[in-house]
């Protein structure tokens, strides 16, 4: 029998497709753009989740990720439109707008990234790992502001979207259908994890890492690799975002998008495979309507965050598919 | 580069740190004795120095601005500690950091909504402005000098508070053993709003002060925060001294690091390279110094116990 999560689950999944077809049928292609943004940050929440609701790590640093892979976007699709190789030593390479070339790369700088900082955060808990995770994604922030190479406080524009074999990437509909692929994927993956050994192994170092330590597993490892893998989720979805809006800027990078995208995964529900997808898609359905009753929309938005921590937990899905499942 | 250039950014950089000193306190202070996280403390920062310039304005005196500065952020950090922070103690960190990041978007489209977007400007009272003459022949702007002695005496008062006074002594009562102040009759809830607001407090001055020199605008608190966060993390969680001893590190690292690096690159590098590179380092040296901190101590340098 379906639970009542995996019907909400199968109903936000269709909620978002249909959005899109709905707005191209209608002829609202601002409806097309929402549900991509929708499905590109809540492929980031749901590398956040992975990190934060099934490994209990508290990252406040995400947006480095996110960013460093909007800006492997970025860098490759400026250097392939002005032909100017990226390094000419010691081999020759190329800048590119291959998604598939993109992609990966960003999974790779981002995956590398988290690697570092979680291996040099994971020696600290609780606060401190809230504060460290910032710090390094505040490094990661004032390097791209104050490195001019790459546009600096400016940002760097993407002329022309990057190409995906067989689709037109400037079709607003093409685009989506991308993005919501990966987001399904990635949200599959996250599936297959917390089922696995692996996962059970994770949720053990949640919740009491000195039991996991005594079967023989290293803590450290399990969370570690955790990170990273939810580092390059992120990472990909920063990617995506860059060609989303054609433009990477440091504010990419600042902390107020980290807190966002924890604000997702929150809002939606932590450890719930379609919790940050959800969270996502409310926190863009509330700024688009919020906006129209208000320009000061995010007094509005600040006030209903403060209510739903206070008396909502859980989150959306925990609001609607009721009892959490057992942490 | 001469002498006089290096001791005037050493004095900036002292008056930075006694700023963060003032931001970092509060924090500090609020977490060691309710262990909270609040990341909304740059809106008081905020507040202060919006009531100051407001108040300023209508009446005139700066003086009557700072004092204004002072009530404003206190009477906004009691507020919101009734309202919303008192029910966050018992949650954990995620919970925390997410109302408190809620509540600056609600601080600072408030100030917007009340001041307009654009920033506002403070005077430097006539016999604050003007340079000091130091010894050595050095000229320092009188209102930066004034701000350390009033950080100095700030961190006096405070420490005196904490050491000598009965408020003291139940503060760090209560950063050790909460259920047992309370059960010995100490109104662990007002306490809590008192600590709150004398935060708060300290928060809207250093904003008031700082608003003098830059600028008062929507949104000035948050780079201040995450340095004071910095500042009480190398100092180690819930501790004053800490607190004050890598507020004057971070400041002055900040300050002559953005002065110093470019020109030490200078040294072997094309100079507008180094410019970039040392420009860039600078700006990361604090989180630098703050990783390397937690990589070698990761309680922090006066930090006792892991939270």
């Amino acid at each position: 029998m379906m639970t009542r999560e995996a019907a909400i689950s199968l109903l936000i999944a269709a909620g978002l497709l249909a959005a899109p077809l709905l707005g191209n049928a209608f002829d609202e292609p601002f409806v097309i753009t929402l549900a991509t943004k929708v499905a590109i940050l809540g492929l980031a929440g749901t590398g956040l989740n992975i990190a934060l609701g099934y490994g209990g790590m508290v990252s406040l640093g995400h947006a480095a990720f996110f960013g460093l892979g909007g800006y492997v976007a970025g860098i490759l699709a400026s250097h392939a439109l002005n032909y100017e190789p990226l390094f000419t030593a010691p081999l020759l390479v190329e800048g590119t707008t291959q998604m598939l070339i993109i992609w990966p790369v960003a999974i790779v700088v981002s995956g590398v990234a988290a690697l570092v900082i979680g291996a040099l955060s994971l020696r600290t808990t609780g606060v401190f790992f809230i504060m460290i995770t910032l710090a390094f994604a505040q490094m990661v922030y004032y390097f791209a502001i104050s490195w001019p190479a790459y546009g600096g406080e400016d940002g760097l524009s993407i002329y022309i979207r990057n190409e995906f074999p067989g689709l037109n990437t400037l079709n607003p509909l093409h685009f989506f259908a991308i993005c919501y692929v990966l987001l399904i994927l990635a949200i599959g993956l996250s599936f297959l994890l917390s089922q696995s050994r692996f996962g059970l192994a994770l949720n053990g170092a949640r919740q009491n890492a000195q039991r996991l330590a005594t079967v023989g597993i290293s803590p450290f490892r399990v969370k570690l690799t955790a990170f990273v893998i939810s580092g390059m989720m992120a990472g990909l979805a920063g990617a995506l975002y860059a060609d989303l809006n054609r433009f990477v800027s440091p504010s990419m990078l600042s902390w107020h998008t980290s807190g966002e995208i924890m604000v997702f995964v929150i809002l939606g529900g932590t450890r719930r495979l379609f919790g940050p997808t959800a969270g996502a898609a409310l926190y863009i359905v509330l700024e688009n309507t919020l906006g129209d009753v208000s320009e000061h929309w995010l007094l509005l938005l600040g006030a209903l965050l403060v209510a739903l921590v206070l008396f909502a937990r859980g989150g959306v899905i925990g609001i609607l598919a009721g009892q959490p499942r057992h942490a | 580069m001469t002498v006089s250039l290096i001791v005037e950014q050493l004095l900036n950089g002292l008056q930075f740190g006694f700023m963060l000193f003032l931001m970092a306190a509060g924090l500090t202070l609020i977490f060691g004795v309710m262990g909270l996280i609040n990341l909304a403390h740059g809106s008081f920062y905020m507040i202060g120095a919006f009531a100051c310039a407001a108040v300023a304005a209508a009446t005139g005196s700066y003086w009557v601005g700072l004092a204004a500065s002072l009530a404003a952020a206190a009477a906004a950090g009691a507020l919101v500690e009734v309202a919303v922070i008192r029910r966050l103690y018992r949650r954990d960190h995620l919970d925390q950091v997410l109302a408190t990041f809620a509540l600056i978007l609600v601080f600072s489209e408030g100030t917007r909504w009340v001041f307009g977007s654009f920033p506002l400007y403070l005077t430097v009272p006539d016999f604050l402005s003007g340079p000091v003459a130091l010894p050595g022949g050095i000229d320092y702007p009188l209102f930066r000098f004034a701000i350390i002695l009033i950080g100095l005496v700030i961190a006096g008062g405070l420490f005196l508070l904490i050491a000598r006074t009965r408020l003291g002594i139940r503060i760090r009562a209560g950063e050790s053993d909460r259920e047992m102040i309370a059960a010995l009759g100490v109104d662990i809830r007002k306490l809590y709003t008192t600590v709150f607001a004398i935060g708060a407090a300290l928060a809207g001055l250093a904003g008031a002060l700082v608003g003098t020199i830059q600028s008062v605008q929507v949104g000035m608190g948050e780079p201040v925060l995450i340095l004071a966060f910095v500042v009480i993390i190398i100092g180690g969680l819930g501790s004053i001294v800490g607190a004050l001893v890598s507020a004057i590190l971070v400041g002055l690292a900040d300050t002559l690091g953005r002065f110093l690096l470019p020109v030490a690159f200078d040294t072997f590098m094309d100079s507008s390279t180094a410019n970039n590179v040392g420009s860039a380092l600078a700006s990361m040296l604090i989180y630098i110094l703050m990783a390397l901190v937690l990589f070698l101590r990761p309680t922090g340098l006066f930090g006792t116990r892991a939270h």
